[in-house]
């Protein structure tokens, strides 16, 4: 019989991202709702004082594999082991954030374990003879399809950032449990031979709370600068249509739409973005939206909770000063 | 060297979803398109040809329409195309039936190298992944780069925050990211060509599995379309006026900064 929620906890350098903690908040209150066992799993090395904070946002357990072979993140020493542990462990449901990480190991894991995974879920629904209902945009947003598995376990998911709040910590401990770890030696035929890491500072795209985001309308790349000191100020990441993508002005992986990346943040501002379908379809779940475009028959303002119909290049400098004001 | 590309035929990125009467989402008024990023698939597997010879092979799971995908991918320049096409594989909805089809007919076809975009523009179900499980290979995702050198492939694939370099043991899947390269359109003689090419069709059975074995662990329930979005507050003004009113309705009444 299968028994307990589990949350992959992904961390890098020592650090839990924070999709992972909304994940553990939310899987908290369905697993107190169905008295169920939470569990978090942190794989790396060097990790234990992660157990701590996980207790806080509330897992019962924590399954801590802390090895040199898990330093860094590959597909196939995670996959190794996180297979094995679901294998003796039976659970009945078992989360990832839908990060870089998340989408590379669940579909792994879930083929391993003979099951599916639902992708990119936005919603978690407590269910008496499923377990859990999923809704998973598909169409980049454009629908949603709620699925469920009936009787195939663990049932497994990759969740948005930003979807759960995070609960208020609170002062608890879990019962760690250590992990032994052993790699397959199939698992071992792909090599991290290099990471090339970014400029750090900027928050990753989709788990940013507030995007920023440039169109043609920005008419250079030089013109960014001006979308970075808002987004500094806000903490914000920085997007862009594929119009500028396609114009060589910002990289693809900073697209944001059907065929770049979806996002929910709580605040979207679009700059000089005409509100094409593809483009719709990756931000329109956002909480807010704002638009700032020159042309007021712009398809954008039909979205846009607030509206400038202004030039971009009079109205994003003020709107940073006001905001630097209002947040000092 | 053998090298399978795996497309799927999707709807037009500028489709507006209806969900039909049968509470199915409706496809009778839509255009079909090869997924985007299968084309950066394509071509990386014919640049990969060029360079080293072999045959490239073109593999779907899809319903008859899907055929025309197919061809797409011969009239760019794949040698011939295989389509799974089974009425128990409910062709996007499916997608454990899917991966296990798609991996059985690629380990039929003998490749060293397989290639898949990086995500399909409607389910976007991670496939490539679940591909390369059933088989017991390596996966690169998110591929911006990629070296053959023998039996071993190096590849660079974007994650959050930079870049990696991953060295792979073929055979491998890797799925193609847009920055990949710039796909060719095909010509006239091309679209031609293709239509003498071979597209095979085959159902399960003739793959060698069971439809009750590779049944979906996950249902659908239902299909819902998002609340439409209403146009809000336009703020009047001078631009540094109006600037300013926002930031105010941004902090008080969104409560969002
Ligand atoms: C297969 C396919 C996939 C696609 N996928 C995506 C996708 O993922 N993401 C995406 O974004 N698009 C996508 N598109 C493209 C999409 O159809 C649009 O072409 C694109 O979104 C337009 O980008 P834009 O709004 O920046 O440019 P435009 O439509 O040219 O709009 C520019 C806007 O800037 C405004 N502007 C100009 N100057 C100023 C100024 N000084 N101040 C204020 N406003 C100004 C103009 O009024 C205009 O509204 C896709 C298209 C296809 C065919
Ligand atoms: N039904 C299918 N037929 C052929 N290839 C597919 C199919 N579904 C997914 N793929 C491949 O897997 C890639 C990723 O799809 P997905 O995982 O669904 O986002 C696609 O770009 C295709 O290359």
């Amino acid at each position: 019989m299968a028994k307990g929620i589990w949350v992959f906890v992904e961390q890098s350098q020592g650090k839990i991202r924070k999709v992972s903690l909304e994940l553990l908040s939310q899987a908290k209150i369905l697993a107190n709702e169905k008295g169920e066992e939470l569990a978090a799993v942190i794989l790396g090395q060097g990790i234990g004082s992660l157990a701590g904070e996980a207790a806080q946002y509330g897992a019962d357990k924590v399954y801590l594999a802390d090895d040199a072979k898990l330093a860094a993140y590959t597909t196939g020493a995670y996959t190794s082991v996180l297979a094995k542990l679901i294998r003796e462990n039976e659970p009945n449901l078992v989360l990832f954030g839908n990060t870089a990480i998340g989408k590379d190991l669940a579909p792994r894991v879930a083929t391993r374990a003979g099951v599916d995974v639902a992708i990119d879920c936005v919603g978690i629904e407590s269910d008496a003879a499923n377990f859990v209902n999923l809704t998973r945009p598909i169409y980049a947003g454009k629908a949603f399809a709620k699925v469920a598995s009936p009787s195939a376990r663990p049932i497994m998911a990759t969740v948005r950032p930003n979807i759960f709040p995070l609960a208020e910590p609170a002062a608890r401990e879990a019962n760690v449990v250590t992990v032994p770890v052993s790699v397959d030696e199939a698992d071992l035929r792909a090599i991290l031979k290099d990471v090339i890491s970014q400029a750090a500072g900027r928050v990753e795209l989709t788990e940013a709370n507030i995007i920023v985001s440039g169109g043609r309308g920005m008419k250079g790349p030089e013109n960014y600068v001006m979308l970075e000191d808002l987004a500094d100020v806000l903490g914000a990441a920085v997007g862009a249509s594929r119009a500028a993508v396609d114009s060589g002005w910002k990289e693809h992986k900073f697209q944001v739409g059907q065929t770049g990346k979806t996002v929910s943040p709580t605040l979207y501002i679009a700059c000089g973005i005409s509100g094409a379908i593809q483009h719709l379809a990756g931000m329109g779940s956002s909480k807010v939206i704002v638009a700032i475009n020159k042309d007021p028959e712009a398809n954008i303002f039909a979205v846009a909770d607030y509206g400038i119909v202004g030039d971009l290049f009079q109205v994003v400098p003020v709107l940073t000063e006001e905001c630097k004001k209002l947040m000092a | 060297m053998n090298i399978v590309v795996l497309v799927k035929q999707v709807f037009d990125t500028e489709a507006k979803i209806v969900i039909g009467s049968d509470g199915k989402i409706d496809d009778s008024n839509v255009t079909l398109i090869m997924n985007p990023y299968d084309e950066n698939a394509v071509e990386e597997g014919l640049l990969l040809k060029e360079k080293f010879g072999g045959e490239v092979i073109a593999v779907s799971v899809g319903t008859d329409k899907a055929q025309e995908t197919l061809r797409t991918a011969l009239a760019m320049g794949a040698d011939r195309a295989v389509l799974v096409n089974d009425p128990a594989i409910q062709a996007a909805s499916d997608e454990f039936a899917a991966a296990q089809a798609l991996a059985k007919a690629v380990s039929g076809l003998n490749p060293d190298i397989i290639l898949t975009g990086r995500v399909a523009i409607d389910y976007g179900s991670k496939i490539s992944g679940r591909v390369a499980e059933a088989l017991g290979i390596p996966h690169v995702n998110t591929v911006t780069k990629l070296e053959i050198d023998g039996s071993k492939a190096v590849a660079s694939r974007e994650v959050d925050g930079g870049s990696e370099l991953i060295e792979v043991t073929l055979p491998a899947v890797f799925s193609a990211q847009k920055s990949l390269n710039n796909p060719r359109y095909p010509t006239v003689a091309g679209i031609m060509k293709a239509k003498k090419k071979e597209l095979k069709t085959a159902t399960l059975v003739d793959l060698g599995l069971d439809p009750a074995a590779v049944a979906g662990k996950l249902q659908i329930l239902g299909f819902s379309l998002p609340p439409a979005r209403k146009a809000g507050r336009k703020i009047d003004g001078e631009p540094a006026a109006a600037a300013a009113e926002l930031a105010k309705l941004l902090r008080g009444e969104a409560k969002v900064i």
